[in-house]
C-alpha cells in the first residue's frame, strides 16, 4: 500500500520520516550511520551544537565513505566530547588550539595530498568564537588558498564554553557575561555585525551555506552537497544554546526554527561568491516570538517593552528578508 | 660535496634532502631565504610530492605543520623573532602533542624597538616550551644539525628547533660540505609516527586532561628530554660514521680540558671565541671553550664534567633577563651546583652588535684577573646610558628612548644629524 | 599504535558512561525459567506450548504439553493454575490465560482423536497400584519410556479422586474418560476391582521389576459429635463417591450443614445445592482467611449461594437442631472456645474434615515407613524403603491436588526408569527463575498496555455480574460450540480467550515469540553493547 506523503511529513518538520523512500531518509535514521559523536559525552541537555555536530559528522562520514579526518577548535564541542579518559568521537579526530582549526585542517589536507591519499576528506569544525573571532585569520587563509577542507561553524552566538561571553556573533541587545544588563545597560551594542557567511563568500570559495538544527534534512543536504565539492567550503550552522540563551532545553529546535522564520538567520547557499538558493520563509514570524523565550533578551520586555530596540532588531530581520528574498 | 653557498640556501638544501612532505612558509627576516629556496626546490620537483603552503601568519604556519605531522607527514617550517612569539601557543601545542616537527629559528632580536638583527632573545624566550633546541656555530653545523634533528624528533616524537644566528649564519657565504641524498636516506629512515589521524584506525588526538593526569603527561615530556640527553650523542656518532665528520652531540670542547678559565657559549659566537682562546693561549693564558649545542635538553652531566676542573667559568650569551642577568648561565650554574667555581656572565651581541675579538680579549682578560663585573654587558656605551638616565630623571616625558640614543650617537634614521 | 598517554584516546570510550542512545546496543539472549513453568506442579513447559499455540500449530502445542502432562483437558478444568498467579505479565496488564488455552488444547485433542505412541519396548515390567491421577500419569510416562505397565485399582472405575472426589459439574466425565482411554490405548493393562494386599508377593509373582503405589487418601477423617437422635451424618468422601457409583443420589434434605474448610467441603456444598438443597451451610472453626480451600473455589461457592459460618464448632446435634459454639482466635491465631453458643436448623451434616491414607497393607512391607501424619515416607527419588517400590500422589507428603499428583506420576516414572537401568535420574539444571518486573519501573509505567489495565480496574466493577453469567455457561461446557466452529481453530482460541476474560478482545501476542524476535541480533552501527533480554518475562523485556 502506498501512502501519499503530505508536505508536512517530509523535509523540515520531520526527522525520522519512515514514510519517505529509503534514499530520501536522513542519515541519522539509517541503521548504518557512523555514530561519529556517540553517547556518553557531556553536553548540556538540549545542546544545539551536539545535535548539529552529530548530523554534520555522520553525513560527512557517509559522503566520504568513512574516510574522514576531523579537526576541532577548542570550545564546548571539544571539551564535552574529549575529557580524558573518554572520547565520544568515532572518527579520526584532532584538537589543537582555539584559533587554528582551519590551519590544522589545511595541514592535514596537505599531508594527505603529499601521501596521495586525497580519497580521505578533511572536516574542520569550531564554535563561533573559534571560527569568526580568534580563528578568523586562519579561516580566511584557508579560504583564500582554497584548501580542500569543509569548515563547519556551530554558531551559538557567544563564548559558551568559558561562561557566555560576547563574541563577534552575539546579536545586538543580547545579555552575556561581558555585556550585562545591569545599571540600565541594554546588553550587547548595535554594531555593524560580522556576517561570516558573506565574508566567506567574498573569498569566492566553491560553497558557502547556512543551516540550522531546526531543519536537519536541510543541514544534511548541505553537508552532502559540500562534501561533493572540493576546495574550501563553509557551512555556518545556527545552534541554540539553552545555557547561554536562557532558553528551555526543549526549545532548542523551536528557537532555531524561529531564528529562520523571523528572518534573523536566513538560510541560503552560495557558490563561488553568488547566492544560488535561499530558503523561503513559510510564515513570517515577528521577532518578539523568537526573543521572548530567551532570558538573554528578557530586558527588552521587562519592566516595559523596549520599543526602540525591538524595532531595530525587527529592521535587521526585515533587511535580511529583503536582501535574500525570503518571502513569496 | 664542498660548495660555497649562503647559509640559508645550505639549510634549505639540507632540508630538501630530508624529504619533508609539508613545508609551511611565512616570511620573516632573517629566515626568509630558507623558505624562498625551499619554494624553488619544491617547484623544481626536487622534493618529490612535497606540499609547500604559503600561510597567513606564523601561527598558521606551525598550525599547518601540526595538522600535517598529526596526519603522518614529515613537516617543516622556519621562523624568527616576532614570528616565533606569534606562534608561541602552537609551539607549546606541538610539543604537548608530541609531534616531531622540525623548525629552523633564524635567531633575531625581539622588539620593541624593532630590530631585525641577531641575538638569542627569540629562541631563549621559548627555551621551556618542550622543544629540543640545537644551536649551530657554523653553516656546516646548521646543515648537519637539521639532518640529525629530523632523526631525533621522529625517534622520540618530540619537536626540534635548530637555531642559527640570523645574518651571521643565514646570510653568510661559507664553504659547506653538502651531503648527498643517499647518505641522508641511509641516516634518516622514513617517518613512522607514533600516532596518526587515520580513518582506518581512528584515534582522538588532543584530549582535555585534568588534574588527575596532567602532571604525568608533563613528566613524560620531561622524560623524553632526559632520553634525548642519551640519544643525541648516539645520533652524532652514527652521523660521523655515515657522513665522515664530527657534528652534533651535546657539547663540544675546545682546548678546555686543562684550562683554568673556560668560556661557555652557544651559536656562531663560538667561532670568534675559538680565535680569542688561541690568541690568549699563545700569550700563555690557560683558557679554553665549551660550545653548548643542545641547550634543551641541557647537558647537565657532560657540561659538569667539562667544567668541574676549571678555576672560573665565563658564559657568553646573546640574551638576558631584565633585572637578573644571563639566561644560559642559570643552567650552567645548575650543572655546577655544589662547586664554588666563580661564574661570570658576558651579555654580548644584542640586536646584532658585533662581538669583536678585541672586546672579548679585554673582557676575558678582566675575568682571568677576577676583575670582571657580573653580569658584564659587552661594549655598552655608558655615556649614552648615563645621559639618557639623567634626561629621564630630569623630565618625565623625555621622549622615545631609541630615538634619544640615536640622537646621542649622532644618528637618526641611519643618517648623521 | 602506541598512543601517547592521556592526550590521545581510543575512540568511543565515552560509551562507558552508559548514557545516551540505546539504539546502539546489542541484545544478548539470556535463558531464564518463566515463572509459569517454575510454579507448575506438573512441570509443564508452558512457555513452549503457548508459543506453538500462538503460532496456530495446536497439535504441536498439545504434543509439547503432553510430554509432561497426559491430562490437559482435565487440568484445563480442575487445576488451580498457580502458573497464572505467578505470571509476570500480570504486572503489565493481566496474566496470560494459560488455564483456558490448556483446556482448549485438551478438548481439541479429544475431538480430533490425537493419540500418543508408546516407547520402544524395554522388556521391563512395572506394577502400578491405583488408577488415580498419579498412577495414570506414572503409567503414561512409563509407557512412553517403553516399559510394560499393569495398573491395579480397588475401585470399579479408573480416575481415582478425579472421578470420585471432583464433582461432575467441574469435570465432565466424557472428558475424563477420553483422556484415560488415550492412556489405556497406549497398551496399559488395567485391572479394576482388584485391590492389592501383598505388594512384594505380587511383584514377585507377576514378574514386575518395580512398583509404583499411588492409592490416594480415601479414608475420611472423623470427629466425635454427640448426637441425641439418629441424625443424618455423612462423610464427604463417601458422599462424593456415591454421586458416581450409586443409582440414586443421597437424600441430604433441604438444609445441609458441611463441617470443614477445604476444597472438598466446598465441593460438597455446591453439590448439595445442585441436588436441590435450598441452603448449604459451611461451618468452619477458624476464619475465612485461614480456610485451606483455594480462593477461586470459595468465590465460586459464595457466588452460588453457599453460606459460610466461620469461627464455629459443632458441639451437639439434636435431630435437626445443631448447637454450635462461637470461637475466637487467640494471640497465636488458634481458635479458642468462647462459651457462647447458638443453634442452627439443618436436615443433615456432611463431615469434610480431610482424608487419610489407608496404610494398612503397607505396614507389613519391610523397609516402608509411615510418618506421624499417616503418609508414606519416600526419598528424593520417590522410592520407599523397600527396594523397587515407589510411591506418590496423596499418600506422600505434598499438597493434595490433581496437578501435584500428575506431577508425582511423571517424577516417579523418571526415577523408576533410571532405577530400572541401574542409574539415578539427574534433574536437568534449570535456568534461574525470571524476576518479577518492578511495578514502579519506568518501562512498565510508561507502557500503554499498563495504562489500559488501570482503566479496566475502574471499569471492572461491572464485570463480576457478567462473569457470573458466563461462568454458568462455562461450567456447563466451556465455549459455545457454534462460535468456535464458525471461526476456525485459530480464531476459536481467541474467541475462547475473549470469552473467558469477559468479552474483552485478547491482544496478547504470545510473549515468547516476542523475546525470540528481540533476541535476534538486529542492531548494528557504532560500538555495540550488551542489552540483556531475558526470556521468561512476558511483561517487560528489560526487567
Amino acid at each position: 500500500m502506498t501512502q501519499r506523503i503530505k508536505f508536512y511529513q517530509t523535509g523540515t518538520l520531520t526527522v525520522g520520516n519512515r514514510l519517505l523512500d529509503a534514499e530520501n531518509r536522513s542519515v541519522q535514521s539509517t541503521i548504518d550511520r557512523s555514530n561519529s559523536l556517540t553517547s556518553g559525552h557531556r553536553a548540556c541537555q538540549g545542546c544545539g551544537e551536539a545535535l548539529g555536530a552529530r548530523y554534520v559528522v555522520d553525513t560527512a562520514m557517509r559522503e566520504a565513505d568513512k574516510k574522514l579526518v576531523a579537526v576541532n577548535a577548542t570550545g564546548c564541542l571539544e571539551v564535552f566530547s574529549t575529557p580524558y579518559p573518554e572520547s565520544s568521537w568515532q572518527v579520526a579526530w584532532m584538537h589543537s588550539l582555539f584559533g587554528n582549526a582551519p590551519a590544522v585542517a589545511t595541514g592535514v589536507a596537505a599531508a594527505l595530498r603529499a601521501k596521495g591519499r586525497e580519497d580521505i576528506k578533511v572536516l574542520a569544525q569550531g564554535g563561533d568564537g573559534g571560527t569568526v573571532d580568534i580563528g578568523f585569520g586562519c579561516l580566511s587563509g584557508m579560504f583564500e588558498r582554497n584548501d580542500d577542507v569543509l569548515y563547519v561553524c556551530y554558531d551559538n552566538e557567544a563564548y559558551m564554553n568559558t561562561g557566555v561571553q560576547r563574541s563577534g556573533q552575539t546579536p545586538p541587545t543580547a545579555r552575556t557575561a561581558t555585556t550585562p544588563t545591569s545599571g540600565g545597560s541594554k546588553g550587547n551594542v548595535f554594531g555593524q555585525g560580522k556576517n561570516a557567511p558573506q565574508i566567506a563568500m567574498a573569498h569566492d570559495i566553491p560553497y558557502v551555506a547556512t543551516a540550522t538544527v531546526a531543519d536537519l534534512h536541510d543541514l544534511e543536504n548541505k553537508v552532502t552537497k559540500a562534501m561533493g565539492l572540493s576546495g574550501a567550503r563553509y557551512i555556518h550552522v545556527s545552534v541554540p544554546c539553552p545555557l547561554g540563551w536562557g532558553s528551555q532545553p526543549c526549545d532548542t529546535v523551536r528557537l532555531a526554527r524561529l531564528a529562520t522564520e523571523t528572518g534573523l538567520f536566513p538560510l541560503f547557499e552560495a557558490e563561488h561568491g553568488a547566492v544560488t538558493n535561499a530558503t523561503k520563509i513559510r510564515r513570517k514570524v515577528p521577532i518578539e516570538e523568537y526573543l521572548r523565550p530567551q532570558r538573554r533578551f528578557a530586558h527588552l520586555f521587562k519592566p516595559k517593552p523596549d520599543v526602540e530596540a525591538l524595532a531595530a532588531i525587527q529592521a535587521i530581520a526585515d533587511r535580511n528578508i529583503l536582501k535574500y528574498g525570503l518571502l513569496g | 660535496m664542498l660548495r660555497q653557498m649562503e647559509g640559508s640556501h645550505a639549510v634549505a638544501e639540507a632540508i630538501a634532502l630530508c624529504r619533508p612532505e609539508v613545508i609551511c612558509a611565512y616570511p620573516i627576516t632573517p629566515q626568509t631565504h630558507i623558505v624562498e629556496r625551499l619554494s624553488e626546490l619544491v617547484q623544481e620537483g626536487e622534493i618529490g610530492n612535497c606540499q609547500y603552503i604559503n600561510v597567513e601568519s606564523e601561527f598558521a604556519a606551525l598550525s599547518v605543520a601540526i595538522g600535517a605531522s598529526a596526519a603522518g607527514a614529515r613537516a617543516y617550517t622556519a621562523t624568527s623573532s616576532q614570528g616565533l612569539l606569534f606562534m608561541t601557543e602552537a609551539v607549546y601545542n606541538a610539543s604537548g602533542l608530541g609531534l616531531p616537527i622540525v623548525m629552523t629559528i633564524g635567531n633575531r632580536a625581539i622588539g620593541a624597538p624593532i630590530n631585525i638583527w641577531n641575538d638569542h632573545s627569540d629562541s631563549m624566550a621559548l627555551r621551556d616550551a618542550g622543544w629540543i633546541q640545537l644551536y649551530a656555530e657554523t653553516n656546516q653545523d646548521a646543515v648537519d644539525l637539521h639532518i640529525q634533528a629530523f632523526r631525533l624528533a621522529e625517534q622520540l616524537s618530540v619537536p626540534v628547533m635548530v637555531c642559527e644566528d640570523g645574518f651571521i649564519l643565514t646570510h653568510a657565504y661559507e664553504r659547506v660540505d653538502m651531503p648527498d641524498l643517499n647518505q641522508v636516506q641511509a641516516y634518516l629512515p622514513p617517518f613512522e609516527p607514533v600516532q596518526i589521524l587515520d580513518p582506518a584506525d581512528p584515534v582522538t588526538i588532543g584530549a582535555m586532561v585534568g588534574p588527575e593526569a596532567f602532571a604525568e603527561v608533563r613528566y613524560l615530556a620531561h622524560h623524553k628530554h632526559l632520553q634525548a640527553v642519551e640519544v643525541i650523542p648516539q645520533l652524532a656518532s652514527e652521523f660521523a660514521k655515515i657522513f665522515g665528520r664530527d657534528s652534533g652531540g651535546l657539547i663540544q670542547q675546545y682546548r678546555s680540558e686543562d684550562a683554568e678559565t673556560v668560556i661557555v657559549a652557544l651559536g656562531s659566537v663560538v667561532g670568534t671565541i675559538r680565535d680569542v682562546v688561541d690568541e690568549m693561549r699563545d700569550d700563555g693564558v690557560s683558557i679554553g671553550a665549551v660550545k653548548v649545542i643542545s641547550f634543551r635538553p641541557f647537558p647537565m652531566l657532560a657540561l659538569r664534567a667539562a667544567l668541574e676542573n676549571a678555576k672560573r667559568v665565563i658564559v657568553v650569551e646573546k640574551a638576558f633577563a631584565d633585572g637578573l642577568g644571563g639566561i644560559a648561565v642559570n643552567s650552567v650554574r645548575m650543572a655546577l651546583r655544589g662547586l664554588t667555581t666563580p661564574i661570570y656572565t658576558i651579555i654580548a651581541g644584542l640586536g646584532g652588535r658585533a662581538i669583536t675579538k678585541a672586546s672579548l680579549l679585554r673582557a676575558f682578560g678582566e675575568a682571568t684577573r677576577d676583575e670582571l663585573d657580573d653580569p658584564h654587558f659587552l661594549d655598552l656605551n655608558w655615556t649614552v646610558i648615563d645621559h639618557e638616565l639623567a634626561r629621564a630623571k630630569e623630565k618625565r616625558r623625555s621622549g622615545p628612548i631609541a630615538e634619544n640614543v640615536l640622537r646621542d650617537l649622532g644618528l637618526v634614521g641611519g643618517k648623521p644629524v | 599504535m602506541q598512543k601517547p598517554f592521556a592526550i590521545t584516546l581510543d575512540i568511543g570510550t565515552s560509551l562507558a558512561n552508559r548514557t545516551g542512545s540505546w539504539r546502539i546496543e546489542r541484545p544478548v539472549y539470556v535463558d531464564l525459567l518463566p515463572p509459569c513453568n517454575h510454579t507448575c506442579p506438573a512441570g509443564e513447559n508452558i512457555q513452549a506450548w503457548l508459543y506453538r499455540a500462538e503460532e496456530g500449530d495446536y497439535e504441536a502445542a498439545w504434543r509439547t504439553l503432553t510430554e509432561d502432562n497426559p491430562f490437559p483437558a482435565v487440568e484445563g478444568r480442575v487445576c488451580y493454575h498457580p502458573c497464572e498467579s505467578a505470571c509476570n505479565r500480570g504486572e503489565l496488564d493481566e496474566a496470560v490465560n494459560i488455564h483456558a488455552v490448556e483446556r482448549f488444547l485438551g478438548d481439541l485433542a479429544i475431538k480430533k482423536g490425537w493419540t500418543i505412541e508408546a516407547g520402544k519396548p524395554t522388556g521391563k515390567k512395572v506394577l502400578v497400584i491405583g488408577a488415580g491421577p498419579s498412577g495414570l500419569s506414572a503409567a503414561y510416562h512409563l509407557r512412553r519410556m517403553g516399559h510394560e505397565v499393569t495398573i491395579h485399582d480397588a475401585g470399579p472405575m479408573a480416575g481415582g479422586m478425579m472421578r470420585f472426589g471432583i464433582p461432575k459439574y467441574r469435570l465432565p466425565r466424557d472428558i475424563l474418560d477420553g483422556e484415560i482411554a488415550r492412556i489405556l490405548d497406549m497398551g496399559v493393562t488395567l485391572e479394576l476391582d482388584s485391590p492389592v494386599t501383598d505388594i512384594p508377593g505380587m511383584m514377585k509373582g507377576g514378574g514386575f521389576d518395580a512398583a509404583f503405589v499411588a492409592i490416594g487418601a480415601h479414608l475420611a477423617k472423623r470427629t466425635d459429635i454427640p448426637a441425641r437422635e439418629a441424625s443424618k451424618i455423612f462423610d464427604a468422601v463417601a458422599l462424593l463417591r456415591g454421586m458416581e457409583t450409586d443409582e440414586e443420589p443421597p437424600m441430604l434434605g433441604r438444609r445441609v450443614v458441611i463441617y470443614g474448610g477445604g476444597d472438598t467441603a466446598l465441593d460438597v456444598a455446591r453439590t448439595a445445592k445442585r441436588l436441590g438443597a435450598s441452603e448449604a451451610l459451611v461451618v468452619y472453626r477458624r476464619t475465612r482467611e485461614q480456610m485451606p480451600a483455594h480462593d477461586v473455589e470459595l468465590e465460586e461457592a459464595l457466588d452460588e449461594g453457599v453460606i459460610l459460618h466461620w469461627l464455629r464448632t459443632i458441639k451437639q446435634i439434636d435431630g435437626t437442631t445443631f448447637t454450635v459454639e462461637k470461637m475466637a482466635l487467640d494471640e497465636n491465631g488458634w481458635p479458642r472456645p468462647t462459651g457462647e453458643f447458638e443453634t442452627l436448623e439443618a436436615d443433615s451434616l456432611v463431615l469434610a474434615l480431610g482424608q487419610e491414607v489407608d496404610t494398612s497393607f503397607l505396614k507389613t512391607i519391610p523397609g516402608v515407613t509411615i510418618t506421624d501424619d499417616g503418609v508414606i515416607d519416600v526419598d528424593a527419588t520417590m522410592m520407599t524403603g523397600y527396594e523397587g517400590l515407589f510411591a506418590g500422589g496423596d499418600m506422600v507428603p505434598a499438597e493434595r491436588t490433581v496437578t501435584v499428583a500428575v506431577g508425582h506420576g511423571k517424577k516417579a516414572a523418571r526415577h523408576i526408569d533410571s532405577w530400572l537401568r541401574g542409574e539415578r535420574y539427574e534433574k536437568r539444571t534449570r535456568p534461574t527463575v525470571a524476576p518479577q518486573p518492578d511495578p514502579a519501573a519506568d518501562d512498565l509505567r510508561g507502557n500503554p498496555r499498563r495504562a489500559r489495565r488501570d482503566q479496566r480496574a475502574v471499569r471492572g466493577a461491572a464485570l463480576p455480574v457478567l462473569r457470573q453469567l458466563l461462568r454458568v455457561r462455562q461450567l456447563l461446557r466451556g465455549v459455545p460450540r457454534q462460535r468456535r466452529d464458525q471461526a476456525g481453530p485459530r480464531q476459536a482460541l481467541r474467541v475462547q480467550l475473549r470469552f473467558l476474560q469477559g468479552l474483552r478482545p485478547v491482544r496478547h501476542r504470545m510473549p515468547v515469540r516476542r523475546h525470540r524476535h528481540g533476541a535476534r541480533d538486529v542492531l548494528t552501527g557504532g560500538r555495540r553493547r550488551d542489552l540483556i533480554l531475558r526470556d521468561g518475562c512476558c511483561a517487560a523485556s528489560s526487567a
